[in-house]
């Protein structure tokens, strides 16, 4: 494990390949969300703490459980039911131990279950880290901070989307490009801008 | 006449990315040609017929309050299935398509049929709607693939390629799939307001 890997997997996965706007992952949050700064900033914590902690579980079932008895082919299925049961669960504890925190993020949390990034980065997780069949070393920090950082993109994105969005509001659209058409417009004009970080060479 | 009517409104009225706005993510990321295109609306058709027919089967066995770990591990099973026909028979395509094959576990069309369609009707329905939908998704898939490989790369559904075109580029990376997209659901709407129809404003999985 060193510094500069986590340097480089950072900027990676905050601006080159940023989950929303290089990736395509995670785009229905990215459209439902994104209408005030305020619901976008919450939501974007609420994914960078389901990332982070799905990826540090699902790299240790794939690695203690699946690759032992052979049975690589099912990490679909096998992760996408952790990461729903997951979800549900840190939905029933900050219930029932802190109710402001359940206001601010818990109706998000159900989003987040099909939501396709969180899912994406664990699966990214085990195609990068797991060549062959066993784990490159200090592959688990490298998870868990390659889930951390794309969870930082996708706050990053979302926040910047939101305050556009914002704006729009007062702007005169034509009709048929109102919603949904004029926010993927926006969208890929913010996308070409960073397409420019794709220079970057480690 | 019925069944056919299940069948038609995938493609029409109901068309999944341009009519419910649905499963964006693996429209955008993999319309780049139209051969990764058509790859990819078969695999979903393929799930959604499979999962369509195990659901509606089995719809009065599987109790209310369980019922979406149910579907998602039918839907995971029928992706497990297609990912290892595509590693298998399609190499080429598997890479190509790469993530977005696992990940159609999470596409909403395939949740969204299974929830509002196939848990409340019988079998045959079921499937010629999962055959509708699948068309739906594939023809919008392949349309905006065409624009886009026919712009961004100067070809035409990879068979001819265009001499004197200078290819523009973004189109076939990330800002043109996003460009496309918006303004094609942008003529949909315009289409449907000259028809005197409500424009198009809400979308997408999380309503």
């Amino acid at each position: 494990m060193d510094i500069s890997r986590i340097f480089a997997i950072a900027i990676s996965m905050v601006f080159i390949n940023n989950f929303i706007l290089s990736k395509f992952l995670g785009l229905c949050p990215f459209l439902g969300v994104s209408k005030e700064s305020k619901s976008a900033l919450s939501m974007g914590f609420a994914v960078i703490f389901v990332m982070t902690s799905s990826a540090l579980i699902t790299w240790l079932i794939y690695d203690f459980v699946l690759l032992p008895f052979n049975m690589g082919y099912l990490r679909t299925i096998v992760f996408i039911l952790v990461i729903a049961s997951f979800v549900q669960f840190i939905e029933m504890v900050i219930r029932k131990s802190s109710p402001p925190l359940y206001k601010a993020l818990g109706i998000y949390l159900p989003l987040i279950t099909t939501n396709c990034a969180v899912l994406g980065v664990t699966i990214l997780n085990v195609d990068n880290f797991f060549p062959g069949s066993s784990a490159l070393p200090g592959s688990f920090v490298y998870s868990i901070f390659q889930a951390f950082f794309a969870g930082v993109g996708f706050m990053l994105a979302l926040i910047l989307m939101s305050g556009i969005r914002e704006r729009l509001e007062l702007a005169d659209v034509p009709e048929s490009l109102q919603g949904i058409p004029i926010a993927f417009v926006v969208a890929s004009l913010m996308s070409l801008a960073f397409m420019g970080f794709s220079g970057f060479k480690f | 006449m019925k069944l056919i009517r299940e069948f038609t409104k995938g493609i029409t009225i109901d068309n999944p990315t341009f009519g419910l706005v649905l499963g964006l993510c693996p429209t955008l990321a993999v319309s780049t040609s139209v051969v990764n295109a058509v790859g990819m609306g078969l695999a979903a058709t393929f799930v959604l017929l499979g999962s369509n027919t195990i659901i509606s089967s089995l719809r009065r066995f599987i109790p209310e309050r369980i019922r979406l770990p149910a579907f998602i591990v039918i839907i995971a099973t029928f992706v497990t299935i297609s990912e290892m026909i595509l590693k298998a028979y399609f190499p080429a395509l598997d890479k190509a398509l790469g993530i977005f094959v696992p990940l159609i576990v999470v596409n909403c069309i395939i949740l969204a049929r299974a929830e509002a369609f196939a848990s409340k009707n019988p079998v045959l329905p079921s499937v010629f709607d999962a055959l509708g939908m699948g068309a739906g998704f594939t023809l919008a898939l392949t349309s905006i693939a065409f624009i886009r490989e026919l712009l961004g790369s100067g070809s035409i559904a990879g068979l001819i390629t265009l001499k004197r075109f200078e290819p523009v580029t973004m189109f076939i990376l990330a800002p043109g799939a996003l460009l496309t997209l918006g303004l094609l659901i942008g003529l949909t709407n315009l289409l449907r307001i000259r028809k005197g129809k409500l424009a198009l404003k809400k979308g997408g999985c999380c309503k």
